[in-house]
């Protein structure tokens, strides 16, 4: 009896030590529907054979949607979501109020002096890294190397704005359908102010001055506002003002967009035969300047971060090590090839030569390399960010501005009247927010 | 006087019942092909209504992509829990304010209407934090109450227009030959009411079957109805409108059919009392 008592006792207690051995973690990660995220939901089963102790809930949600739902699960500390997708926006303003877990202590395969310094610039608050980047991405120019070519023309590497006015004017065919340029006009902060704001970056124009006095009424910004209105309207695709990422994308699949100025992120399928017929006719250049040693491009990364409130941050971070991992980079070209890499995120793609030979490959590094969070602007300003000014009062303020710089390219008032409106704006919000005293 | 219809008049009544009908379904329609189309054609510039390469990969897409079952289900235990639970505290309440008004009523009646009144983001804090204080967040039985409480402003106002068109004096008969207040309601006042009880219960169904801010702010996975699993395929970068039309057909697919073959019930329940 007493041999079947311990018996009985020695088999609970290996069941109970097997049980906590393989005890399930289940881990929740919100994230946007992008090809990327979507292609990594198909790869999960790699990570499951790594880490069979980790399950993965998937939530995927529009870009607005997500950043609502994720402000206010983490404002509130309610711990919903143990990985969560920000971009380059969200990370130092969501890191400094405490938000984030520190990703410092990954581990050492991560390998994290791998990561591009601009990216990680841009995801790190005081040296310390809150979210690692999924995908980076700038903002090019990429054009029809074809209708260059009749138009007797020569798009250089590094162009200027005279040379991309140029060229947009000697492309343009109307009558054929073919636009000389196509830049975005949809008003939002991540749409045309996205664009405008690196734009004006280039033509030594700020959002605000040392003082957070906003600067809309200088002479800098008239001539960006004028030279957009003024390029969209002569050279651009009717109705402008309602194309985004997506409307000009398609256009520049279907080789009607002659150049377009928008983010290297869209270059693989650019090139790809299966997207476009015109894949094999594209060129790229870096976003142009105004010989003030700012270029026109962007700098962005999607990224995954722990929040401070999720009860599972050690199998967080095993998840957001295997995604963000060079070896993820390699698990997915060997499945769908190098093009469909996650790009701009890690400098040991860039040295692979096999990536680098892709038709843009060298001009994305170089795009990203030419973009300073920490310094974006030819004159000084008191924020970081490159097509943003990383404060919580930036997207709503941006999103009314570019509504209106929207309305001035739909021709519904002057280019003046745009940007004395914008001022008057902005130097209310920003006196009702504190900045200005 | 009976008015005349000329049969002139008929066929322009009839014409602009179809074109205004058509243009309702329009969406829905262009929604429902687009889920056919390749993504290429799906935002081919200028819009194309028909393609000639027609597709089934997005239905087996989605499908594999997401739990479509799961969210089916939540949507049907959010949708009619919230509406059964409705009725319950509706009907009594619409009785007492159709057959025993007391002073106040009216004004209780407009303040029930007035909460409709406030957009739903201005209590998005408060909910999220008693959701999750209480446990509630990311359950269906959290829903069902959060919609219940959204909707019971309107159920109570239909059954009160319903309740009003009933004489009282049915009641009062019921009541003399000794009916109990709960036999009233149940035995004389429901199967008199029931093409309005019916119409309440199926808008009801089709407005929470619809509900998109709470149902996707309240929930992560496993609560999470048909609007979520819709929001998952929207995506404002990047060319899946393909996909996103056939996670949305998928979506409506079930609450059209109930409309459909409701739509009679719906129609008579919605003018009942309106012509007398």
């Amino acid at each position: 009896m007493k041999t079947t008592a311990r018996a009985l006792l020695g088999a609970s207690v290996m069941l109970a030590l097997t049980g906590a051995a393989f005890a399930e973690t289940t881990i929740t990660v919100a994230t946007v529907n992008n090809g990327d995220m979507v292609r990594m939901q198909g790869l999960m089963d790699d990570f499951y054979a790594k880490n069979p102790d980790i399950k993965v809930e998937w939530v995927t949600l529009e870009e607005n949607i997500l950043r609502q739902n994720v402000t206010a699960d983490i404002a509130t500390g309610g711990g919903q979501y143990d990985v969560v997708t920000i971009g380059t926006y969200e990370a130092p303003i969501w890191a400094k109020q405490g938000w984030l877990e520190g990703l410092n202590d990954l581990p050492a395969d991560y390998d994290i002096d791998d990561l591009l310094p601009a990216i990680r610039g841009g995801l790190s608050v005081d040296g310390t890294l809150y979210a690692s980047p999924f995908y980076g991405e700038s903002s090019f120019v990429n054009y029809r190397m074809d209708l260059a070519e009749k138009a007797g023309i020569t798009i250089p590497d590094a162009p200027t704005w005279d040379d991309i006015k140029a060229a947009a004017a000697a492309m343009t065919d109307a009558e054929a359908g073919i636009y000389g340029i196509c830049l975005r006009g949809k008003a939002g902060w991540g749409e045309n102010m996205a664009f405008l704001t690196s734009m004006a970056n280039s033509y030594g124009a700020r959002w605000f001055d040392e003082n957070w006095v906003p600067q809309f009424d200088s002479p800098e910004w008239k001539a960006v506002l004028t030279d957009y209105v003024e390029m969209l309207t002569k050279y651009g695709p009717p109705g402008a003002s309602n194309n985004g990422y997506n409307e000009n994308l398609t256009l520049s699949l279907q080789g009607k967009c002659a150049m377009r100025m928008d983010a290297t992120v869209s270059a693989g399928g650019l090139t790809d035969p299966a997207q476009s017929e015109f894949a094999d006719k594209v060129g790229f250049a870096l976003a142009p300047d105004m010989g003030l040693g700012k270029r026109a491009n962007w700098l962005w990364a999607w990224s995954l971060a722990i929040p401070a409130s999720s009860d599972a941050k050690d199998a967080s971070k095993a998840f957001i090590n295997w995604a963000t991992n060079k070896d993820y980079l390699a698990l997915v070209a060997s499945k769908e090839g190098w093009r469909n890499a996650p790009p701009g995120t890690r400098t040991s793609l860039y040295a692979n030569p096999e990536y680098a030979a892709l038709p843009f490959a060298k001009m994305t590094i170089d795009s990203i390399n030419a973009a300073d969070p920490t310094n974006p602007t030819v004159k000084p300003v008191p924020y970081v960010g490159v097509q943003f000014a990383a404060i919580p009062e930036f997207a709503g303020l941006a999103t009314s501005v570019g509504e209106i710089f929207s309305a001035a390219l739909a021709g519904q008032k002057s280019v003046d009247d745009a940007l004395a409106e914008a001022q008057a704006l902005s130097v209310a919000e920003m006196t009702s927010a504190g900045y200005i005293k | 006087m009976a008015r005349t219809v000329t049969p002139r008049r008929k066929l322009y009544f009839t014409l602009a019942a179809w074109t205004v009908a058509l243009l309702i379904f329009f969406p829905v329609f262009w929604t429902i092909l687009t889920s056919f189309k390749t993504e290429v054609s799906a935002v081919a510039s200028p819009p194309q209504l028909f393609t000639a390469d027609w597709t089934l990969e997005n239905y087996a897409e989605v499908w594999s992509r997401s739990d479509y079952p799961r969210f089916f289900w939540n949507s049907v235990v959010i949708s009619v829990g919230s509406t059964l639970l409705g009725l319950l505290i509706a009907i009594p309440a619409a009785w007492s304010m159709a057959f025993v008004p007391g002073n106040r009523t009216k004004d209780l009646l407009m303040w029930m209407l007035s909460t409709k009144m406030m957009p739903a983001a201005a209590v998005l804090i408060p909910m999220y934090l008693i959701f999750q204080k209480t446990g509630l967040f990311d359950t269906r039985i959290g829903l069902v109450l959060a919609l219940m409480l959204m909707n019971l402003p309107v159920i109570v106002w239909m059954l009160y227009t319903y309740f009003k068109e009933i004489p009282g004096e049915i009641l009062e008969a019921a009541r003399m030959d000794g009916a109990s207040l709960r036999n009233e309601i149940i035995y004389v006042l429901t199967p008199m009411a029931i093409p309005g009880i019916a119409s309440t219960m199926l808008l009801n169904i089709i407005l929470a079957w619809n509900e998109a801010f709470w149902t996707i702010t309240l929930t992560t996975v496993d609560a999470a109805p048909l609007s979520a699993f819709i929001a998952s395929f929207s995506a404002p970068q990047g060319l899946f409108y393909a996909k996103l039309s056939a996670a949305s057909t998928m979506a409506i697919a079930p609450i059209l059919i109930l409309g459909w073959f409701s739509q009679k019930q719906l129609v008579r329940g919605l003018t009942f009392g309106a012509v007398k």
